[in-house]
């Protein structure tokens, strides 16, 4: 008997007594009442508390604050999907110059991605009420590797893709996609449960709200 | 449903590292000695604890998101082949391969021939409970493949040829200096330098670690979830090491038990509010990665998933213990355990410590396992687990459960009664009558006369000595409030007497 058959087998005899699947009661929040500026001040707080930084800036502004974020960068990788308009705040011939595309039909390596110094990203859907952020591959978004790898991640929140709670964010996406939810850069609490910010993912995050 | 023809109608279990090697009074007694070890844990569960109540207090529908929770793993467990043969329907249509394995030995062996597929000698690891139930690493090290654990806790433990104590933050047992102290000893190439300063830690992890994960070809991990509607996996982390071996390398191989299952994408939305804050205490937790199968162009292209029994099977036909496997391993139980606190994890002997593990080793191993029936014991059944568990597993009430069946499966195996039969059965009688009991309390006065002058029993003969081994007891009042009572109402007229109406004799 195969090993499938044989646990399968297992397990329909240690339900011999035919228990009962109960009704799921679902009496938990569904929905959250905070209109669009309350979302907004709520996850900026979240994220803040979570260590990232954060700035919120009306749609015409990204292209400034992005350009600003990356003055340090000697580098930066965006996915080929990224929206046009928001590269255009960087200086036009050290913007080129420091920018590498990259999607899947012509991905960077692993070893080029750690050496890039930086990453920007849109999102999919944001969660006010827990600080997390969503990716779900999108073009705007890109392959996974490419928003964890480089070490500072720049990633741009529409102010309409933040839902109150997580319910509600996962009602916005499709599952069955690759999918990354950040809150906070990454964070250890593994020696004495002291948080630590910072381990293997990106140790700076910079989320951009945009109105 | 009728048994079906040429199954195993007994429950066959679970192998690996479920067990108590010795009893759990013996490993608690020598744990306690370490000071050491009982200061971290004791600064560890308790900030831990205060910072799961804060993050629960912030919720208005914790409790109704418990209570979803519960139903829904009820659901899964009365469920389960069903839900199974429609996962695995959904990971293989979406480019995954299922391996299913009855036991340790054979998910080990499955393992390490997917790892010799790929003619690779290394693999990466995620944390994961699975994976230390089945000794993985040790069963790779044997097949000449190494094993890189890349969780922080796991790394400290690793390095150190230890055993984990905690299964969220399984170096608990270890403060900052003892940590540096290993890296330094353990870790090539370390900073002579290096401080004790955690951040200054979790960096060092992070340089020795970058290399293997940019190189690695196979990762090995384990799921927090998986979703039957879809196929979905999910790994809940947040160091980012999990994100670079579920992205990074060509083959991800991950090794999961068969109750790890819900039914849909909507029910992740209960246990992703559940399990960060009962775990870490935190409103989220960093990453979460979900991956349905092979996405082309992003990720692993070869992807492997391990259905573990192991004894989960053996659980769940405990009709009393099979919530048991509702468990989503977040260890709040243990960070509020009056005996976890002070033992740690190493006591309980197997992979899964505290009060869950107290049920879950006994469970998947049969109670006359090694010394896994001297676990169910290892409680004051104060009831803190229960009230902490974020699916309410009514840990309490399996414990009492697994004493009787580990009593039940004593009985009749020795000749003679032992003492406890003997105790109990006179207590049986004297408890069972009034008059028997009023007799027996006309016996107080000579317990006074064995406490003697400092008012003291601090030593009782037999199995009672356990008791008096680390308190005393105080001497007996001159008679029994019972006879007092009796007394007192006989003599209405006395001005000491209470309300004389109501009197009444005893129940005879």
């Amino acid at each position: 008997m195969s090993a499938r058959e044989e646990i399968l087998g297992r397990i329909r005899t240690a339900l011999k007594d035919n228990p009962e699947a109960p009704q799921i009661p679902r009496q938990y929040r569904q929905t959250s009442p905070l209109d669009e500026s309350a979302l907004i001040e709520l996850l900026v707080d979240r994220l803040i508390d979570y260590k990232a930084q954060v700035s919120v800036v009306d749609a015409a502004g990204v292209p400034a604050r992005i350009a600003e974020l990356l003055a340090g960068a000697q580098s930066y990788v965006v996915p080929t999907g990224v929206d046009a308009g928001w590269l255009t705040g960087l200086d036009h011939e050290s913007g080129e110059r420091r920018r590498h595309l990259d999607s899947t039909a012509a991905p960077l390596s692993v070893a080029e991605l750690d050496g890039i110094d930086a990453v920007v990203t849109g999102s999919a859907v944001a969660v006010a009420e827990t600080g997390t952020i969503i990716l779900d591959g999108s073009p705007n978004q890109g392959r996974r590797a490419i928003s964890l790898v480089p070490d500072h991640h720049i990633c741009v929140v529409n102010a309409a893709d933040i839902a109150g709670i997580l319910p509600e964010a996962l009602r916005r996406i499709d599952g069955t996609r690759p999918l990354t939810m950040i809150s906070g850069p990454s964070a250890t609490s593994d020696i004495e449960l002291e948080r630590v910010e910072g381990v293997h993912g990106p140790r700076k995050l910079d989320v951009i709200i945009a109105r | 449903m009728s048994t079906f023809l040429g199954m195993p109608s007994l429950p066959v279990y679970g192998t690996g590292n479920l067990f108590a090697s010795e009893s759990f009074p013996t490993a608690a007694h020598r744990e306690l000695g370490n000071a050491q070890l009982r200061a971290n844990l004791g600064h560890a569960t308790h900030t831990i604890r205060d910072k799961r109540l804060k993050m629960v207090a912030e919720l208005p529908d914790w409790e109704q998101l418990r209570d979803a929770g519960s139903a829904i793993k009820e659901s899964v467990m009365a469920r389960l082949p069903e839900l199974l043969e429609q996962f695995e329907e959904n990971f293989t249509a979406r480019g995954g391969v299922i391996h299913w394995a009855r036991d340790a030995d054979e998910a080990n062996a499955i393992v390490a021939g997917l790892v010799r597929d790929t003619g690779e000698t290394e693999v990466v690891k995620v944390k994961s409970m699975a994976t230390q139930e089945i000794g993985l690493n040790e069963y790779l090290e044997e097949q000449g493949i190494t094993a890189f654990e890349t969780d922080l806790a796991e790394l400290i433990v690793q390095l150190d040829h230890d055993k984990p104590s905690h299964i969220l933050v399984p170096a608990i047992h270890k403060n900052r200096t003892e940590i540096r102290d290993i890296f330094l000893r353990e870790m090539p190439g370390a900073d002579p330098q290096l401080t004790d300063d955690p951040a200054v830690l979790a960096m060092a992890a992070r340089a020795h670690l970058r290399r293997k994960f940019l190189s690695a070809k196979v990762a090995v991990s384990g799921a927090n979830f998986a979703l039957a509607d879809s196929g979905t996996l999910a790994v809940v982390e947040s160091e980012g090491n999990g994100r670079m071996c579920l992205t990074l390398p060509e083959t991800l191989i991950t090794v999961m038990g068969v109750e790890k299952l819900l039914p849909s994408w909507q029910d992740l939305e209960v246990f992703m509010q559940l399990l960060p804050r009962s775990s870490t205490g935190e409103r989220m937790n960093p990453y979460t990665s979900l991956w349905t199968g092979v996405t082309e162009g992003d990720g692993p292209q070869n992807m492997h998933l391990v259905l573990l029994d192991n004894g989960r099977s053996a659980a769940l036909a405990d009709e009393m213990g099979r919530s048991a496997l509702h468990c989503i391993r977040c260890s709040a139980c243990m960070n509020v355990c009056p005996v976890y606190e002070r033992t740690g994890g190493h006591a309980y002997g197997s992979t899964y410590p505290g009060p869950i593990g107290a049920i879950l080793s006994p469970l998947m191993t049969g109670i006359q396992a090694e010394e896994n029936n001297s676990l169910p014991y290892a409680s004051s059944l104060c009831g803190a687990c229960y009230d902490a568990c974020p699916v309410k597993i009514n840990i309490p009430d399996i414990l009492v459960h697994l004493r009787s069946v580990d009593v039940d499966s004593k009985r009749g195996k020795k000749k003679l009664p032992s003492q406890m039969d003997a105790g109990m059965k006179a207590a049986s009688w004297a408890l069972s009558s009034g008059k028997r009991l009023g007799m027996i309390e006309k016996g107080l006065p000579l317990g006074r006369l064995v406490a003697g002058p400092d008012k003291k029993i601090t030593k009782l003969p037999g199995i009672a000595a356990g008791w008096t081994q680390s308190r005393d007891i105080p001497a007996p009042p001159r008679e029994s409030f019972r006879s007092w009572w009796a007394k007192e109402h006989r003599k209405p007229d006395t001005s000491s007497a209470p309300e004389p109406s109501q009197d009444k004799e005893d129940q005879p």
